[in-house]
C-alpha cells in the first residue's frame, strides 16, 4: 500500500487504528446475534413455502399446537397491524395470505421450548397450496399475468408510469441526441447470475416483551431505525414501544437491509410473553434475505476514430424477484452508472426491474453499479480492440471529470479523480510469471492437483468503475449522534458517544471513536451500544455512506459539546455533564423527472467514488479452471480516515467481486433454489484470492467531513469486470456471462 | 438422540447388532452435515471414535491394513511413499480441519460417487474388511460400492479396515472443482501405470453412480483417455454438466498418463 505515512497518535482521524473487534472475532470470543440468550427463552421457527408460486388456502395449525413444547403457532391472522411491509414500497406480507410468491416465503411461525421441538411442530402446520405457474424469466415477465395487485409504477408522482406487466420500476434517460452516429460501433449482450451476500452469521435475533405491551428486539441488522419504522405498524404499536438494539453482526453486504426475523420474533414474544430467539439455518439463510439482482444487459457504444465516445445505448433488465425490496433504487443506480465513468454527450439508457417468482433481490454491495460495470467495461475493451487502441489509453481519453454532465443531467462537482485512478493503477508493476515447476496450490485447480503447467495461459485485464456515495434522488438522508461529556471522580474529562450506526464488519465503530477523539481532543472516549432508544437514526450501513455521515454527525455533536464546555469555563465538576445530540445532513439531492429521466435539481447523487483495477489470472485452458494471480488497484478514497481499515475494505470488496466473476451464483429451477448451502454456493477461499496491491488516491471531497469518502463498494463494482477481462485475455473468448463457468472458458 | 460410545471393537459390534437403527459415526464430516441440515434424525448414533482397533494403519506381510478410523491427515503425512495417489487425494479433501476429522472408513460408509479416497483405493485394488455377528468377511472395493451412497454393508456389520497390497506403480490423483480448495469433486481421477503387470488402471469419481475402475494393457495408452471418458456415465447437476465431466476425464487421463510415464 502506498498511502502517505502519517504520524501515529492516539486513534485520531487519518491514523491506522487497529479494530477493537479484530481479536475477539478472530479468537471466537465475539458475541454474535446467534449467541444471544435470555432467561425463559423460547425458540422461534418459520414455516416456509415449498412453492415458488401458489395460492394459499386453509392453514391448519391444530396438530402443530399440540406438539411437545409448543407455546404458539401464528399465521397472518395473528398479525395485529398492517399485513404488508417493505423498505421502499410495502408489498411483502409479514406472513403469507392468499398467495406465496417465492420459494421459502414465510407462511407461519412456531415458538417452542427447544429449537428441535419448534422444527418438528412446524412440519405439522398443514397449508393448503394450489400451485400456480411460476413467472421465472425476467423478459417474459413483462407479458405474463401480474404477480401483485399493485406496484410502484401505479404511483406516477414518484415513478414513471409503465403499462407493461410486472414492472416494479423503469427509468428511461434520453441524453443529448441518441441518434448520433460514430465512426466505430460495438455491441454486446451480457448476463449476470444471482449473487448472494453469503455473510457467515445467519439471520438471528432475540425479541423480549417488556411487560407493558412493548418489545425490545436485539438483532443483527444494517439500520436500526428503519427496522423500527417497518416493525411497529405491523405490531400495531407506536414506535417508542418497539426498541431495536444492535446485536453482533456477522457480515451484511446489503443482505440485512430488509427485515428477516424482526416482526416474526416480536409477534411470538408478545403472544407468549416470553423472550423468543430465532436463528436461521444456513439453508434458510439463503431464502431469508434478498440477493444481488441478476441482469440481462445490451449495450451499443459509438465512438470516433480518435477514440472519443459519442453515443452509448444501454438496455438493462433486472430481475427483482417476488417483492420490491430496494429494487426501485437499484434500477435507478443501474441507469445512472450504465455508461460508466466516461464523458459521453449522447445516450439512451433504458433500465427496468421486474417482479418474478424468483428469489427476491435487493441491496448488495455495489447496488446496481456492479451489473452495468461488467457490461460497460467489456464494451470498452471491445471498442479498444476495434479502434486498435490501448484499453487504458481509451479509458483515459474518455475519463469523466468534474464539470462533465452525466446522462441523467447531473453536472459532476466535487472530487472525482477518474483519470488519476486510471494512471495510478496502470503504473503498478505487474508481477512476472512464476517459473515452473510449482506446487499445485499455486496453479489453476489448486489443491485438486490437476496441472503441472499443462494448458495454463496467463491473462491480464483492466477495468474502471464508479458509483455514488450516500442516498440519492431527494431522499432525506441524515445521521444523528449524541455526545455525553462528563468528569470522572478525579475530575478528568471523558466522553460517551451514542450513534445508531450499524457495525457490520466495515469498521464504523472505529471511525466514530477516531472522529470523537479528534474533535474532543480527548483519549477517554467510549461508544455506547447501538439502539433506537437513546439516539435518533444514523441511517443505513450501506451506499458507502457511513464514514461520511457519522463523521459529520459525531463531529457536529462533539463541537457543540466543546462549545458548551467552553461556555462553562472549560472544566466540569465531578457528576456534571454535557449531553448534546446533533443531526447531520449531506447536501441535498433531487429526484429524476419520471418522464425524461433528467435530474430535477442540482444533483441526483451527492458525490461519487471511482476505482481502477488490473487483474492477472492464469487459466487452465483445457479444464477451464482459474487461479487469480495478482490484483493491482487504485481507489479514490477522498481521505483515508483509517488507512488500515480502507485496505481491509478493498481486499474484502475485491474478493466479493472476484467471487461473482468466478463462482458465486444462486442457481434456481422453476424458482426453487437448488444450491442453498456453502457446499454448493461457493465463495473464494484464500487459495482463490490473490494478493492485492492497493494505492489510495487521496483527493479530499469538498462536501464531506474531513474530505473522506466511503470505500466499501468500489472494489466490488470493478473487480468482477477486471477479472472477467483477464479471463478474456487468457482464453480469447467473449465470456459475456458471469459467473464464468469452466465450460465457458473452454468453449464447451 | 442417544450416543453410544464403545471402547472396543467387540463392544462396538455387539451394540451394532443390538441396535439395528444406529448410525455409525467416525469423524462425523458427513453425518454431522446430515444432522445439521435436519435431513436425518437417527434415534441412536454409534460413536466409533474411541475404538482403538479402528485407528491408524499397519503393515502385514507386504499388505497395508488401513484402519477405518484412519484420517486424511494421516494418509497425507504417512502414506505418501506407499500409496501416493491416496495421499494426494487426502490433500484435496476439504480444509485441514476436515482432513483431521474425516476418515477412510467414513468415506466408504457414505459411499458417495464423489468420495475422494475411493478412486485411489480402486486403482490399488483395495479390499474392504467388514465385521458382524457372523464374523469377518472381505470384499473387493468394486463389489462393496453398489450404488450412489449405497454399499454392501449389512445392517449388523461395521467397516473395520481396508487392505491394500501397494502395487509400487507410478500413480496420481487429480480432482476438478470450480474453486481451488474445499470443493466437492466435479470429476476426479486416480490413475496407475503398473509396468509389472503390464496394465494401466484408472478410476473416476463424480462421473457416474459409483466410482469405477477402468483397465487397459500398457500398449493401449493412446486410446485410454477416450476409454475412461466413455466408461463414465455422468449427469448434469448444480456442480457441473455431464459434457464437462466427460471432457475433464479425458484431459485428466491424458495428463495422468504423462505424469506416470516418466
Amino acid at each position: 500500500m502506498s498511502a502517505p505515512a502519517r504520524k501515529l497518535e492516539r486513534g485520531r482521524v487519518g491514523e491506522a487504528v487497529r479494530r477493537a473487534d479484530g481479536i475477539p472475532k478472530t479468537t471466537g470470543e465475539f458475541a454474535y446475534a446467534s449467541d444471544l440468550q435470555a432467561a425463559g427463552m423460547l425458540w422461534g421457527h418459520t414455516v416456509r413455502s415449498p412453492h415458488a408460486h401458489a395460492r394459499v388456502g386453509e392453514i391448519d395449525i391444530s396438530e402443530a399446537v399440540t406438539m411437545p413444547g409448543v407455546h404458539a403457532v401464528l399465521t397472518h391472522a395473528d398479525v395485529p397491524g398492517t399485513k404488508l411491509y417493505g423498505l421502499e414500497y410495502a408489498d411483502q406480507p409479514v406472513l403469507a395470505f392468499d398467495r406465496v410468491r417465492y420459494y421459502g416465503e414465510p407462511v407461519a411461525l412456531v415458538a417452542a421450548e427447544h429449537p428441535e421441538q419448534a422444527r418438528r411442530a412446524a412440519e405439522k402446520v398443514r397449508v393448503e397450496y394450489e400451485p400456480l405457474e411460476p413467472v421465472v424469466d425476467m423478459e417474459r415477465a413483462l407479458e405474463q399475468d401480474e404477480l401483485h395487485p399493485d406496484r410502484p409504477t401505479h404511483e406516477p408522482d414518484h415513478y414513471r408510469d409503465d403499462p407493461r406487466a410486472n414492472v416494479v420500476r423503469s427509468i428511461l434517460i434520453r441524453h443529448g441526441d441518441p441518434d448520433t452516429e460514430g465512426d466505430v460501433v460495438v455491441t454486446g449482450e451480457y448476463e449476470l447470475g444471482i449473487q448472494d451476500q453469503a455473510f457467515l452469521g445467519p439471520e438471528s435475533g432475540l425479541a423480549v416483551p417488556d411487560g407493558d405491551g412493548g418489545v425490545d428486539i436485539y438483532v443483527a441488522t444494517q439500520w436500526l431505525h428503519v427496522d423500527r419504522a417497518q416493525v411497529a405498524p405491523c405490531l400495531d404499536l407506536p414506535p417508542e414501544q418497539v426498541r431495536i438494539h444492535l446485536a453482533g453482526v456477522g457480515g451484511a453486504f446489503g443482505g440485512r437491509e430488509d427485515l428477516s426475523m424482526q416482526i416474526h420474533g416480536a409477534l411470538l414474544a408478545l403472544h407468549t410473553n416470553r423472550p423468543v430467539k430465532i436463528v436461521y439455518t444456513r439453508e434458510e439463510s439463503f431464502v431469508g434475505h434478498v440477493h444481488r439482482h441478476p441482469a440481462r444487459i445490451r449495450m451499443e457504444h459509438r465512438a470516433n476514430r480518435d477514440g472519443k465516445l459519442v453515443c452509448v445505448h444501454a438496455r438493462v433488465l433486472l430481475d427483482g424477484g417476488a417483492y420490491a425490496s430496494s429494487s426501485t433504487a437499484v434500477v435507478t443506480n443501474a441507469s445512472s452508472f450504465a455508461c460508466g465513468p466516461y464523458a459521453v454527450a449522447n445516450a439512451l439508457v433504458d433500465a427496468t426491474v421486474v417482479y418474478t417468482n424468483n428469489p427476491p433481490c435487493g441491496a448488495m454491495r455495489g447496488f446496481g453499479a456492479v451489473q452495468v460495470c461488467f457490461a460497460h467495461e467489456a464494451q470498452m475493451d471491445k471498442l479498444a480492440a476495434a479502434l486498435e487502441l490501448d484499453p487504458v489509453e481509451l479509458r483515459l481519453r474518455n475519463a469523466l471529470a468534474p464539470g462533465d454532465v452525466m446522462p441523467n443531467g447531473q453536472k459532476v462537482t466535487g472530487s472525482l479523480p477518474v483519470a488519476d485512478v486510471i494512471r495510478r493503477c496502470a503504473e503498478l508493476t505487474v508481477p512476472e510469471p512464476e517459473p515452473l515447476p510449482r506446487d499445485s496450490l499455486r496453479l489453476p485447480g489448486g489443491s485438486g492437483n490437476v496441472t503441472r503447467g499443462e494448458g495454463v495461459k496467463r491473462g491480464v485485464g483492466f477495468a474502471l468503475g464508479f458509483k455514488n456515495l450516500c442516498y440519492s434522488h431527494g431522499f432525506d438522508d441524515y445521521c444523528a449522534a449524541r455526545v455525553r461529556l462528563f468528569a470522572g471522580a478525579d475530575g478528568a474529562l471523558a466522553a460517551e458517544v451514542h450513534c445508531a450506526a450499524a457495525e457490520v464488519g466495515q469498521g464504523v465503530v472505529g471511525v466514530i471513536t477516531q472522529v470523537a477523539r479528534t474533535e474532543l481532543e480527548l483519549d477517554d472516549v467510549t461508544l455506547a451500544p447501538g439502539t433506537t432508544s437513546t439516539v435518533d437514526s444514523a441511517g443505513s450501513a450501506s451506499a458507502s455512506r457511513m464514514t461520511w455521515m457519522v463523521s459529520g454527525a459525531v463531529a457536529e455533536a462533539c463541537r457543540a459539546a466543546r462549545g458548551e464546555l467552553g461556555a462553562r469555563g472549560g472544566t466540569l465538576a465531578p457528576g456534571e455533564e454535557i449531553d448534546v445530540e446533533k443531526v447531520y445532513r449531506h447536501p441535498q439531492t433531487w429526484p429524476l423527472d419520471p418522464e425524461t429521466g433528467q435530474v430535477t435539481g442540482e444533483r441526483a447523487h451527492v458525490a461519487f467514488i471511482c476505482s481502477a483495477m488490473r487483474a492477472v489470472v492464469e487459466v487452465d485452458t483445457d479444464l477451464g479452471l482459474t487461479r487469480a494471480v495478482w490484483i493491482g488497484t487504485a481507489q479514490d478514497v477522498g481521505r483515508a480516515v483509517n488507512p488500515q481499515a480502507v485496505l481491509g475494505q478493498i481486499e474484502g470488496g475485491t474478493a466479493q467481486g472476484l467471487g461473482l466473476a468466478l463462482m458465486e451464483e444462486i442457481q434456481t429451477r422453476d424458482g426453487l433454489i437448488t444450491n442453498a448451502s456453502f457446499t454448493d454456493y461457493l465463495i473464494p477461499t484464500t487459495l482463490d484470492m490473490p494478493p492485492v496491491d492497493a494505492v489510495l488516491v487521496e483527493e479530499p471531497e469538498p462536501d464531506a467531513p474531513y474530505g473522506a469518502k466511503g470505500v466499501g463498494e468500489p472494489p466490488t463494482v470493478v473487480a468482477t469486470a477486471a477479472v472477467a477481462a483477464a479471463l478474456r485475455d487468457a482464453t480469447g473468448r467473449d465470456l459475456t456471462r458471469v459467473p464464468v463457468r469452466p465450460d465457458d472458458l473452454i468453449g464447451l | 438422540m442417544d450416543v453410544l460410545t464403545p471402547r472396543t471393537l467387540d463392544e462396538a459390534l455387539r451394540l451394532r447388532a443390538e441396535t439395528a437403527d444406529a448410525w455409525p459415526i467416525q469423524g462425523g464430516t458427513d453425518v454431522m452435515v446430515e444432522l445439521n441440515f435436519d435431513r436425518a434424525r437417527p434415534r441412536v448414533v454409534l460413536n466409533l471414535n474411541e475404538v482403538a482397533e479402528l485407528r491408524g494403519f499397519a503393515r502385514e506381510n507386504g499388505t497395508l491394513r488401513l484402519g477405518a478410523g484412519l484420517t486424511y491427515t494421516e494418509c497425507r503425512r504417512e502414506l505418501g511413499e506407499t500409496l501416493p495417489a491416496l495421499a494426494e487425494a487426502a490433500r484435496t479433501v476439504g480444509s485441514p480441519q476436515i482432513q483431521n476429522r474425516g476418515t477412510i472408513g467414513g468415506n466408504l460408509g457414505t459411499a458417495s460417487p464423489a468420495g475422494d479416497a475411493l478412486p485411489p483405493l480402486l486403482v490399488e485394488e483395495a479390499e474392504v474388511e467388514l465385521a458382524g455377528p457372523a464374523g469377518r468377511r472381505t470384499l473387493p472395493l468394486e463389489e462393496f460400492l453398489v450404488g450412489p451412497k449405497q454399499n454392501a454393508l449389512a445392517e449388523d456389520e461395521l467397516i473395520v479396515a481396508v487392505h491394500v497390497r501397494p502395487s509400487g506403480a507410478r500413480q496420481t490423483f487429480m480432482k476438478v472443482g470450480p474453486r481451488n480448495a474445499m470443493v466437492i469433486a466435479v470429476a476426479s481421477l486416480a490413475l496407475a501405470v503398473d509396468r509389472e503387470r503390464g496394465e494401466i488402471r484408472a478410476a473416476y469419481g463424480s462421473a457416474g453412480p459409483v466410482p469405477r475402475l477402468v483397465r487397459a494393457p500398457l500398449d493401449e495408452a493412446d486410446g485410454f483417455p477416450d476409454r475412461v471418458a466413455e466408461a463414465a456415465s455422468p449427469i448434469d447437476d448444480v456442480r457441473g454438466t455431464a459434457a464437462y465431466r466427460r471432457h475433464a476425464l479425458r484431459v485428466l487421463t491424458a495428463r495422468a498418463l504423462e505424469r506416470c510415464a516418466a
